[in-house]
């Protein structure tokens, strides 16, 4: 075949061994991360220093952990954000937008309650405030998709850049009611904090401090398992993944699937966006939301966990601990940009993980066997 | 609306257009090959930061330091689409994550924003920039001049690319065979055309192409370094590709469309033209979509429309 490496092929492996699911993903994060240190070496940094200094501010140092799962719950809805949707081929390059919009949603509703409410009232009202919002946001590119024929993974992005634009319109540009309009609000924009009884609770276990926001991203996971697994809704999905003709043959009708994941997957972003002003900003902040870029992180998140609802919660602490060590460390000797070099090789190895996976190397000399595409 | 006003809004929507035309004529080249790159708004950030950091670094006259900007600029840019050639073409893993990969790995977060701090770029304006070039002393005649002969060299040089890339595409043997590659690889492969040869060419020269476009933003528009700067425009040009139909004729009055809804933010309210912000600065994102609806749309009435093979890996059958 013409390929680059002359005198090798790919060729499909007749089986796959079960550890594979775990083998592979584990392998590419480490390719990753080697593929990291070269360039951070060819750049005249120390790539053991720098990767001490990750693994000491992501996990091991006091309250490392805390701070990582600070970052890892609004990846953790994002990264769910992403599987849903990509799962069924509906690329959703939108969960950043939509997880401004939850943003908004929530902490809209928290200052419209305002001091008086009981907790048990504006915490499950933000809750769904922020979901709805981004299941609003999210259904706009499932809607365009499944109605219109318009490609999502564009209008997705675009939608991205106007809930920015919204959010920073909100704080910065207008005399909007999430802005802090007294005080040193007047003179620098800011959102206003919402009342103390809206802010979410945090759990101690030890010395490691757990959000709210985290443990509803678990129960939010193992819904969304139950959901593709055991529901017809997933059964739906599935089949209109893999095969929307036959879906509908079968009587379903994939546009209102499309939707409906559309919907769901911006729902999931939203929560994120209520998760990070509940447990953590307390106000809505565009410029701070912009720079994590935690919509675009959960593509991440979402492809190195395979797609899987679940193992979304593990990989969310993983690539929460680079963002943590990312923000702690930032600083002269800490080189900026690393966080979106490690989050693109991990993307990247994954994808060759994903070949290795289903095809190997082998040798080409003289005759070969058939091949047989497995794409 | 005057006349002077009408000069300023279409001077300015070639002027923001240009690096449209440059990233959009790079991904129709790659897509007609069959292979589509949504890494375009990474490829763009690594050119403008290559372009950037030798316009900074090496003294000399213009002459010699912008054209020498420029190559580094597409070669940073094609390194990155080389990534994305082996990933989809040898490998053969899905384009649309890949692209994605390449976006967020060079991106705002990335290598690029790494390479800025690194080399310490942005701290002031660069000395060497494109400037207004009047071409053929044309820049005098009443309202073309001033709109069309009072551009920068790079605007000049981008519609000499559109004319021959379109020549390139439809009036040559190579145009053709990379035509057959993008709508059958099979019947390509079969008269001759070396598929995965082909495609890695054209990934990289759309590559090459995109980080022109990166050049506009820092050595022309900006003109330094500015982390994230490009601010979706890899994205609009990627509209763009779908908005002309996979033709370059088409595409380039599109990006000076959307060249001309970006720049009105900088146009209307230098003048004190009173329209909220909120509008403005939302305006070339949401016709994005509007259009993008409206053209997938009449694209699929009259099966005008992507190269059949786009985004499907090519595998040949060996007997």
């Amino acid at each position: 075949m013409h390929s680059t490496f002359s005198g090798f092929r790919l060729e499909p492996r007749s089986h796959l061994p079960r550890h594979i699911n775990w083998t592979v993903p584990i392998g590419s994060f480490f390719a990753a991360l080697f593929a990291g240190a070269l360039l951070l070496l060819v750049t005249g940094q120390n790539p053991i220093s720098v990767y001490q200094r990750i693994l000491e501010r992501a996990f091991l140092d006091a309250g490392s952990l805390s701070g990582t799962l600070v970052a890892a719950t609004p990846l953790l809805f994002t990264g769910l954000c992403a599987a849903v949707a990509f799962r069924v081929g509906f690329f959703n390059i939108g969960g950043e937008g939509q997880f401004y919009i939850g943003a908004i949603f929530s902490s809209g509703i928290a200052l419209a309650l305002g001091r008086d409410a009981q907790f048990w009232i504006a915490i499950p009202a933000m809750i769904i405030a922020g979901a709805l919002g981004g299941a609003l946001w999210g259904a706009i590119p499932g809607f365009l998709r499944a109605y219109l024929r318009t490609n999502e993974i564009i209008t997705s992005l675009m939608l991205n850049y106007i809930a920015g634009v919204i959010a920073v319109y909100l704080i910065f540009e207008s005399s909007s009611f999430w802005r802090d309009l007294e005080g040193t609000g007047k003179m620098f924009p800011k959102g206003k904090v919402i009342p103390p009884v809206a802010f979410w609770p945090e759990y101690g276990i030890g010395s490691l401090v757990v959000p709210f926001g985290f443990l509803l991203g678990i129960a939010t996971a193992a819904w969304i398992a139950v959901l593709q697994r055991r529901t017809r809704f997933g059964y739906e999905m599935r089949v209109v993944g893999g095969a929307p003709t036959t879906a509908r043959y079968a009587g379903m009708r994939p546009g209102r699937v499309i939707v409906a994941v559309a919907a769901v997957s911006g729902a999931l972003a939203g929560l994120g966006g209520a998760a990070s002003v509940g447990n953590f900003r307390h106000i809505l902040d565009p410029k701070g939301m912009q720079q994590s870029g935690f919509g675009y992180a959960g593509i991440v998140v979402a492809a190195l966990a395979r797609l899987n609802p679940v193992a979304v919660i593990f990989v969310s602490i993983i690539i929460g601990g680079i963002t943590n060590a990312g923000y702690a460390l930032q600083g002269p000797d800490f080189p900026s940009g690393l966080v979106g070099i490690l989050e693109g090789l991990i993307l990247f190895c994954t994808l060759g993980g994903e070949v290795l996976m289903r095809y190997r190397f082998v040798r080409t000399r003289g005759v070969s066997s058939n091949v047989v595409g497995a794409q | 609306m005057n006349d002077n006003l009408f000069i300023v809004v279409f001077a300015a929507a070639i002027y923001y257009g240009t690096p449209l035309v440059y990233a959009a004529l790079g991904e129709i080249l790659a897509e007609r090959s069959g292979v589509i790159n949504l890494g375009v708004e990474g490829m763009i950030l690594l050119g403008a930061v290559g372009g950037c950091w030798v316009a900074t670094t090496v003294d000399g006259p213009a002459g010699i330091v912008l054209p020498l900007a420029v190559i580094v600029s597409m070669l940073f840019a094609a390194a990155g689409a080389l990534i994305h050639a082996f990933l989809t073409i040898t490998l053969r893993v899905n384009q649309i994550i890949s692209g994605l990969a390449l976006t967020i790995f060079a991106g705002v977060a990335g290598v690029s924003s790494y390479l800025a701090g690194l080399w310490d770029l942005g701290r002031a304006p660069i000395a060497n920039q494109f400037g207004r070039m009047d071409l053929f002393g044309w820049g005098d005649l009443p309202v073309l001049g001033p709109i069309l002969f009072n551009q920068t060299l790079l605007t000049y040089l981008s519609w000499l690319l559109v004319v021959l890339t379109s020549i390139y595409i439809f009036r040559t043997r190579w145009g053709l065979q990379l035509r057959a590659v993008g709508e059958s690889p099979q019947t390509a492969d079969s008269v001759g055309v070396a598929v995965q040869r082909s495609r890695y060419l054209h990934v990289l020269v759309g590559g090459a192409f995109a980080g022109i476009a990166g050049a506009c933003f820092s050595l022309s528009i900006l003109p330094t370094w500015q982390n994230g700067m490009t601010l979706g425009q890899g994205w609009i040009a990627l509209a763009l590709v779908i908005f002309g139909f996979w033709r370059p004729d088409l595409m380039l009055v599109g990006a000076y469309l959307f060249g001309g809804l970006s720049s009105l933010r900088y146009t209307l309210q230098a003048r004190g033209v009173e329209i909220p912000q909120l509008f403005l600065d939302s305006l070339p994102y949401v016709m994005t979509i509007v259009v993008l609806v409206v053209v997938s749309n009449t694209a699929a009435r009259r099966q005008l429309g992507a190269p059949a093979a786009l985004g499907k890996p090519y595998e040949r059958e060996e007997r």
